[in-house]
């Protein structure tokens, strides 16, 4: 059974350069497209929580340490 | 944090809170941020000290909560030198691009490798000079379009790309030569394991320690950040493939033992 995580990626650290969402690999983070932080950038976002993996990949690939990740205790 | 959770990863403190001025996707910011894991894993961080560059990451000093210094343009490996020599309990670093590392400063690059000075070098290669719009680098690859180079770089012009790694791998004093990147979360995950593990050849006091990141400019290479990793898999990885270079023998005894010898 893989683990159950679910992630928390600040607005305004986030520059929207979509490394996460391409390298997660159960598909559960994407840009939001409607709306902006302050510098004008759509940022990403956790679209299901259910599906998250708690894998660390979008962690390690955001250059702007902008995404914090809990685990399920097991 | 909700209930029946626990916290696996958060930006290190050793990283100031602050928006870094990088461009989306740009590499200098995921190395900051691993630099400052292994500073915080090793509980290094009063002891550590960088030496800055000029080029994009001249401002690294205010994101990087160490001791940093500023160096010329090129010379941070003969200030980081000075540093080391001054105070050798200390871990140093210098951060720098390929312009600053192996144009301008090929000098000051190539005679603190010859004597293996014991501090660390992270040697940022993303083939122009990101910082002043994109023109043409030693490391820019054979038939890259830059501004100095509209047509792409010429051999017989041009001379060929620069394989930084390769070159300080011909030094006996240096100590541990690898390549990497951040391309994906593995390739990533490797890049960490490398810094940290230079940092712990240097407080052994086994030479010089040289990691070369095969890094991107999506500004400069006029692409988004998504393209870049692809341009580093179609072109930059085949001229400057990732992996160890070279690292410290069992056997040999490391510059630290070779130094008190003739002191
Ligand atoms: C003595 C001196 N010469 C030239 C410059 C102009 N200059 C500023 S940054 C730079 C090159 C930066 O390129 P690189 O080292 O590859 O770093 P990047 O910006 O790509 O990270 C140059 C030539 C300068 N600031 N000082
Ligand atoms: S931790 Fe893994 S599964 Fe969860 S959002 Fe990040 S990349 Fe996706
Ligand atoms: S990798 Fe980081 S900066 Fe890039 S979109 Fe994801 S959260 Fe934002
Ligand atoms: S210009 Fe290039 S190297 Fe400089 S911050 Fe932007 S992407 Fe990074």
């Amino acid at each position: 059974m893989p683990f159950k995580g679910y992630v928390e990626i600040s607005i305004e650290s986030c520059k929207g350069c979509n490394l996460c969402v391409i390298h997660c690999p159960t598909d559960c983070l994407a840009l939001n497209t409607s709306d902006t932080n302050s510098y004008g950038l759509h940022y990403a976002y956790l679209t299901d929580e259910d599906k998250c993996i708690a894998c660390q990949n979008c962690s390690v690939i955001c250059p702007d340490a902008a995404i914090t990740v809990y685990k399920k205790v097991e | 944090m909700k209930e029946g959770y626990e916290l696996i990863y958060k930006r290190p403190k050793a990283l100031v809170d602050v928006r870094m001025h990088y461009c989306p996707g740009c590499f200098h910011s995921t190395i900051h941020k691993l630099l400052m894991e292994v500073v915080e894993e090793l509980d290094i961080q009063d002891k550590t000290i960088g030496v800055c560059p000029v080029g994009c990451s001249v401002f690294a000093y205010d994101y990087l909560d160490i001791d940093m210094q500023e160096a010329a343009h090129g010379r941070a490996a003969a200030v980081a030198t000075g540093i080391k020599r001054m105070l050798p309990d200390r871990i140093v670093f210098s951060y720098q691009g390929d312009g600053d590392l192996a144009a301008i400063g090929l000098a000051e690059t190539i005679h603190a490798c010859n004597r293996g000075e014991n501090f660390t070098f992270i040697f940022i290669n993303n083939g122009i000079y990101g910082m002043t719009g994109g023109q043409m680098a030693p490391t820019t690859l054979e038939g890259q379009e830059t501004t100095t180079s509209p047509y792409g770089r010429a051999p017989d012009k041009d001379g060929m790309p620069l394989k930084m790694a390769e070159i300080v791998s011909q030094f006996e004093m240096v100590a541990y030569v690898e390549r990497v990147s951040c391309d994906t979360p593995a390739n990533t995950r490797k890049a960490k394991r490398a810094i940290r593990k230079a940092f712990e050849f240097q407080m052994k006091g086994l030479g010089t320690t040289f990691i070369e990141v095969a890094s991107n400019c999506p500004s400069g290479w006029k692409c988004t950040p998504e393209e870049s990793l692809n341009w580093l898999k179609e072109h930059m990885f085949p001229y400057y493939p990732l992996g160890v270079l070279k690292e410290p023998s069992k056997k040999k005894k490391g510059n630290a033992a070779r130094r008190t010898k003739t002191e």
